[in-house]
């Protein structure tokens, strides 16, 4: 713990426009970069689920203007299961890393962490600016696959190997395509390391006098140990991308094994290996289901107390559950792989900590459905989004207690089971963390209020519309319905394809009412009530300056911490709470000891 | 608002319990002989999950009706016992479940995978390649014959790469598009991917197995009951993968030395 002035970024306000809005230092100009980058792969991701989602309910259904997407893709504006398998894949890579891992971690925790420790900014705004515009090239160089060649890669956003690393030969957009997808992720990589970096550093070097480790708010808390995990793991993936780009351009063989044959021809290749990408791929994969998730943790967990009114049962124990996630996250990632061939005595080990991860899991839920026990819940549009987490935080991850054990994954493996089970866990519970994020931060990062009334029209929808999308999912997976395909020829799959049109109905709905949020945070942060300072009565540093936070953060003071984050449901001067910053003391029950 | 949200809750966790409860979308019945003790550990998961889905959602649902903004007024108060309450009993609640799932299921995965296949296992490798599966046979001999990728050839039909002008043990062997098994008799499946990676999936058999590039894999079952199941891909294997599949014959002993020789007859 230091005091900010002698380790704080050592720069100024800027004054020229460039230097303002594009190539900032100000770690929350780049936070709203990151957001608006995350709104705008969002919609993107959601309009590829759309298309998807049509040719799934009506596969020779015309979709004016598609051929705008694709020539080859969609003669007569039809899709062609190539154009479905390439949407698929961008659709997977966009919302993985472009919106579930920039919104909640990169956006949200860029802007707030160094305000919530207390600092000025973070203590490497340059490498943080390079993470911006790094993670900006990955999208437009993964966007670029759309225009080039012959298309993105169909391989699926798991790229799975040999597919991924075969060149042409393999199909539409598996030479171009995959090339541009590892250079994008590989890109995405350096720019989240670079993030991770600080985020640790500004965690550990730059909290104010007073804050100590178990006195910052739980959403630091969250970011701090998302960045360790995006440290470890962003740095495996991003060498394997390397790897796939050298079986492309410079005729190595990590991936491909020999004698392989294709098109009656035997591939050049020899000595690679199938599973080395898979156990690369999913070393990084599984704690990016975490990286996704643990800020929404700890957000809704923020954004709660405040709403309650009270603290929850244990800040500590809500620490060390995130903490056991992450840490757990890295040994279970073998579940992915039960069935891929490998040992099958190793599918027990990673059996066991998968279904023991369920315990941390299980104890987060607990403590923030006890804590509404006895509070003064207030019901707004952030904490509806926040309960709404909760729900689906329960609905999804207990989907994992099936995926989890390998002999019941024989039969749900690659079926629509896990595809529901992880949209409603790091989807749409993610999306909502984000959801109750804006609207709980949007008036300190803006300087205006959102509407309300929009915005609980956005929750009533969104919340009943992604259960009528995402609970099918599961019955479909328990009824065999595989998953990645195009359209459904096959005999069992026909009867259920009613299904997929009301999941297609549903999913149009829902998606048209994101819409409103788009339209709110557009119309609210030109044309909003003006927000004061601490709008929901809350206690962390970012309420304690001013709306929006100056250039400095503090306005050229440095706050000193007196108070655990959460304190209320006491009696102060200013009402039932006591800002961490304010010398008052205060009787309190909940103070940690 | 509180008090529809909550009932909204209620609502859809009992919605989404129901179809599981009514047994809506099931998969089909099991034709294999380890298939039961996959389909009870389903069972067992889907209790204690959907009891604590339902648990969770309820009660949420009731803190939300109880203690909203109706009660802004209201004392706060703590729950009971606090947070070291509510780990003790997480952990030995979902503890025990953990152990007790953790335990019986590795009898199902046991019987599929740590468990070799008797000696007189019927032999059948299977191929997958972009985009559908072939069969091997060993014919009379009982030996398959080695695999020469670089000769295989679809236009004249050599799908495997044999040679059987230098290999004897090809001379006999079986090759066709379509899985014919006798019923009650166990099968040793050698899985071999021609290209990239596939995956083996019969429902009824409670089989899934993907198919690795480089490394020849194996699975054993046995089918109970005579009829035609298909055999589909779920292993993103390419722009045809959707369409992927062929069928599995479970035929009676008698019909399936016929089928064999017929086969034979025509390679």
């Amino acid at each position: 713990m230091h005091d900010t002035s002698a380790h704080a970024a050592q720069h100024h306000a800027p004054t020229s426009f460039i230097r303002k809005y594009v190539f900032s230092l100000d770690h929350k100009v780049i936070g709203k970069q990151y957001y608006a980058l995350a709104l705008l792969a969002a919609l993107v991701g959601m309009t590829l689920s759309w298309l998807m989602r049509l040719h799934l309910g009506w596969t020779n259904l015309a979709i004016p203007g598609l051929h705008f997407l694709s020539k080859n893709g969609a003669p007569a504006n039809v899709m062609t299961p190539e154009f479905y398998l390439q949407l698929m894949t961008m659709h997977g890579t966009i919302m993985v890393f472009f919106v579930l891992t920039t919104a909640p971690f990169a956006a949200f925790g860029n802007f707030f962490l160094p305000i919530q420790v207390g600092a000025e900014d973070m203590p490497f705004p340059r490498f943080n600016m390079m993470s911006f515009w790094v993670t900006f090239l990955a999208f437009i160089v993964l966007m670029l696959s759309f225009l080039l060649g012959d298309g993105p890669t169909l391989g699926g956003w798991t790229q799975y190997a040999p597919l991924n690393a075969m060149g042409a030969v393999a199909g539409p957009g598996q030479g171009l395509g995959v090339v541009l997808w590892a250079t994008s992720i590989a890109l995405f990589c350096i720019g989240q390391l670079l993030g991770s970096l600080n985020f640790i550093t500004t965690t550990l070097d730059l909290r104010v006098k007073g804050m100590s480790l178990m006195r910052l708010p739980l959403s630091a808390w969250a970011w701090f140990i998302t960045s360790c995990m995006g440290l470890t793991a962003f740095s495996v993936l991003m060498p394997a991308c390397i790897l796939v780009i050298l079986d492309h351009v410079a005729g190595t063989s990590f991936f491909v094994a020999s004698g392989l044959v294709i098109n009656d021809q035997l591939l050049p290749h020899s000595g690679g290996s199938t599973l080395l990408w898979q156990h690369l791929f999913w070393f990084f994969g599984h704690p990016e289901v975490y990286i996704a998730i643990v800020p929404g943790i700890g957000i809704v967990s923020h954004i709660l107390m405040a709403n309650m009114r009270k603290p929850m049962l244990s800040q500590r124990v809500i620490i060390y559950c995130m903490g056991a996630l992450a840490v757990l996250s890295y040994m279970v990632y073998g579940h992915h792989m039960f069935v891929s061939g490998m040992n099958p005595v190793s599918a027990l080990a990673f059996s066991f900590p998968t279904l023991v991860i369920t315990i941390p899991a299980t104890i987060t839920v607990l403590i923030w459905v006890f804590s509404l026990y006895g509070s003064r819940l207030r019901i707004n549009s952030a904490s509806l989004f926040a309960l709404g987490f909760i729900s689906m935080f329960v609905s999804g991850g207990i989907s994992g207690f099936f995926l989890a054990q390998p002999s019941i994954d024989i039969m749900l493996h690659a079926t629509y089971f896990v595809v529901g089970h992880f949209h409603m866990v790091m989807g749409v519970a993610a999306m909502f963390g984000i959801f109750a994020g804006t609207y709980f931060w949007f008036p300190k990062m803006t300087g205006r209020m959102m509407n309300e009334t929009l915005g609980r029209v956005h929750f009533w929808l969104s919340f009943v519309g992604t259960y009528c999308v995402f609970m099918p999912f599961h019955y479909l997976g328990m009824a065999g319905n595989v998953r990645r395909y195009s359209s459904f020829p096959e005999d069992y799959l026909q009867p259920l394809i009613p299904v997929h049109r009301l999941i297609t109905i549903a999913a149009l709905l829902t998606g048209a009412a994101q819409l409103i949020f788009v339209y709110n945070l557009i119309q609210s942060r030109f044309r909003g009530q003006s927000a004061p300072d601490n709008p929901w009565q809350a206690t962390s540093l970012e309420w304690s300056t001013a709306t929006p936070p100056p250039f400095d953060n503090f306005g050229g003071k440095h706050p000193v911490v007196y108070h655990d984050p959460y304190q209320y449901g006491v009696k102060s001067s200013v009402g039932d709470y006591v800002m961490q910053a304010s010398p008052e003391q205060v009787k309190t029950e909940h103070e940690e000891k | 608002m509180a008090r529809l949200f909550a009932l909204t809750i209620i609502v859809i966790a009992i919605a989404s319990a129901a179809p599981v409860v009514m047994h809506t979308w099931v998969a089909p019945a099991d034709i294999s002989t380890h298939g039961h003790l996959i389909d009870e550990q389903m069972s067992e998961t889907m209790i204690e999950a959907g009891l604590s889905f339902l648990a969770a959602q309820i009660i949420l649902a009731i803190f939300i009706w109880k203690f909203s903004s109706f009660h802004r007024d209201g004392e706060i108060r703590t729950f009971p016992g606090g947070a070291k309450g509510l780990v003790i009993a997480a952990i030995a609640l979902v503890g025990a479940e953990v152990l007790a799932l953790g335990v019986f299921g590795v009898k199902a995965w046991a019987d599929v995978y740590l468990t070799p296949p008797s000696a007189d296992a019927m032999p059948i490798q299977v191929q997958a390649g972009q985009f559908a599966f072939y069969f091997r046979y060993p014919g009379r001999d009982g030996k398959f014959g080695p695999l020469h990728p670089e000769l295989i050839n679809e236009a004249t039909q050599n799908l495997f790469g044999l040679d059987p002008e230098h290999d004897p043990d090809s001379r006999d062997d079986i090759v066709t598009a379509e899985m014919a098994v006798p019923v009650n008799k166990e099968v040793h499946l050698l899985m071999h991917a021609k290209d990239v990676g596939h995956s083996f999936f019969v429902r009824e058999l409670r089989v899934q197995q993907d198919f690795v590039p480089g490394l020849d894999v194996s699975l054993h079952f046995t089918a109970t009951k005579v009829g035609k199941y298909e055999i589909v891909c779920t292993q993103l294997c390419g722009l045809g993968h959707y369409n992927m599949k062929a069928y599995l014959d479970v035929l009676s002993e008698h019909d399936f030395n016929d089928w064999l020789k017929k086969e034979a007859a025509m390679q």
